[in-house]
């Protein structure tokens, strides 16, 4: 992966979970879990606008918005008992928020798989962290042409 | 290690013969009616006893970070995907490999194992019938799991297991009792099979359980013959397994099962089927059940093998 399409954020996340050791790394990922925002209120009572993330076992909806000055924000849902899925949530959210779209768009697919997780966590979760990356993108595509 | 030779009479009679090192849960009418009375355990009965020698609680848990926000004190994690599968080769550890994960668990050979997880315990089912592949013999499940445990009240804590390992002895893993390969599962043809996934998996309508990711598998609907039994079938309101009584008319009056029938039970990747393999197992006593854990993702997807859609268990192929 080339480091100079990866936004300082990611780039910093990254970083740390590969400086710790593996079950360290786990530990990390759980502080990520307790520190996912809730979801500001007038999307929490808008199901619609929130999309489910299939690839993910457990049910986890994600809402990206593009400003009026082409500021991505991204939030998301996952229960309590999903911390693994909170987790990857709250890297992304926010990793990707404040990013222009354009940044967003070049974050680099394999992201998931840089951050030292695949073995502690296993390939097939981290699918889960691809397909909500992928669905993020999607959306500012959407919502950017609008 | 503090050995109770006594219990091994006990449990004797009043299981089908494990011998056990931690005397087994006598204390629900429940357990009472099943097969194997001592292959459950209560909530209160293992809060009783939680640091008892010879006992080891283990969570096993769908996921991999839950066991962290909080486990029953002194339960130490054992992980499917990291732990009991082959990192390489679709298949568990070896004898090897599971003797330095019990031994790196702080488990002994003969250590009494009670496994809980969430879910309604499909994952701590799963690692109940891989302990048996290795026949480590007193594996127990916290009957409700996880959620049972939490919604009793009882506690839980974020504190770190202390372990002390031990030597858990190399065993062969045996496969040949509980375990089915796909070409097993084409010589089984015509005894009965149980697909336990969803009704929507079992017709061909999707290759996937509702609402989880896709697996990988070409081909939908399900292998000839087998009944359809959702896994969720077995679990009550409170979480836990259900009584004998309904049980029975589930698989027996339901699905048709009868003494002396040669089983396998299957899935997408073989856990829910575990659960599964447990209630027939363990609760209604069928002597010769398996688990094929290669299950629709094996099946679905193998070259020439044949597949039924539909409602309808359908005819077996004649060879």
């Amino acid at each position: 992966m080339s480091d100079n399409t990866l936004p300082a954020r990611l780039a910093e996340i990254r970083d740390e979970f590969l400086e710790l050791d593996e079950p360290d790394r786990l530990q990390l990922l759980l502080e990520f879990s307790q520190e996912l925002p809730a979801v500001p209120a007038r999307y929490a009572d808008h199901p619609e606008l929130q999309e489910r993330v299939a690839e993910c076992q457990s049910p986890v909806y994600i809402v990206v918005t593009v400003d009026g000055d082409g500021l991505v924000a991204m939030h998301a849902t996952a229960p309590a008992e999903a911390p693994t899925t909170r987790g990857f949530a709250s890297i992304l959210a926010q990793g990707l928020t404040g990013l222009t779209a354009d940044e967003v768009l070049a974050v680099p697919d394999d992201f998931p798989q840089s951050i030292g997780l695949t073995r502690a966590v296993s390939p097939l979760r981290i699918a889960g962290m691809t397909g909500m990356l992928m669905r993020a993108k999607r959306q500012v595509r959407a919502k950017r042409a609008v | 290690m503090v050995r109770c030779p006594p219990y091994a009479a006990l449990s004797a009679a009043l299981t089908e013969e494990f011998s056990v090192t931690v005397e087994i849960d006598t204390t629900s009418p429940k357990f009472a009616d099943y097969a194997e009375p001592g292959r459950l355990v209560t909530g209160e009965w293992l809060e009783q006893r939680l640091g008892r020698p010879g006992l080891v609680v283990v969570e096993s848990d769908e996921d991999v970070l839950l066991y962290e926000t909080g486990h029953i004190p002194g339960a130490v994690k054992v992980d499917w995907h990291t732990e009991l599968n082959d990192p390489v080769v679709r298949d568990y550890v070896d004898g090897d490999g599971f003797a330095r994960l019990l031994s790196s668990k702080g488990i002994a050979r003969d250590d009494t194992v009670v496994i809980y997880g969430d879910k309604n315990n499909w994952w701590a089912a799963y690692a109940l019938w891989v302990f048996s592949l290795f026949g480590h013999e007193d594996v127990r499940l916290l009957d409700g799991g996880r959620d049972k445990w939490i919604a009793e009240g009882r506690p839980v804590t974020t504190d770190k297991t202390v372990v002390e390992p031990t030597q858990y002895p190399v065993v062969d893993r045996d496969d040949s009792l509980l375990r089915a390969y796909k070409d097993d599962v084409l010589a089984h043809l015509g005894n009965p099979l149980i697909d336990v996934r969803s009704p929507e998996e079992y017709s061909g309508e999707r290759t996937t359980a509702p609402a989880y990711p896709e697996e990988g598998a070409l081909r939908a609907g399900h292998i000839p013959s087998a009944q359809s039994v959702p896994w969720g079938k077995a679990v009550a309101e409170d979480g836990g397994f259900k009584s004998r009584e309904e049980l029975d008319a589930i698989y027996r009056d339901g699905a048709g099962l009868k003494d002396g029938d040669k089983i396998v039970a299957y899935c997408r990747i073989g856990e829910r089927s575990s659960h599964t393999w447990f209630v027939l197992k363990h609760l209604l006593g069928f002597d010769d059940v398996r688990n094929y854990d290669g299950s629709w993702t094996e099946w679905g997807s193998a070259v020439r093998v044949p597949i039924v859609s539909g409602t309808e268990p359908g005819e077996v192929p004649s060879r």
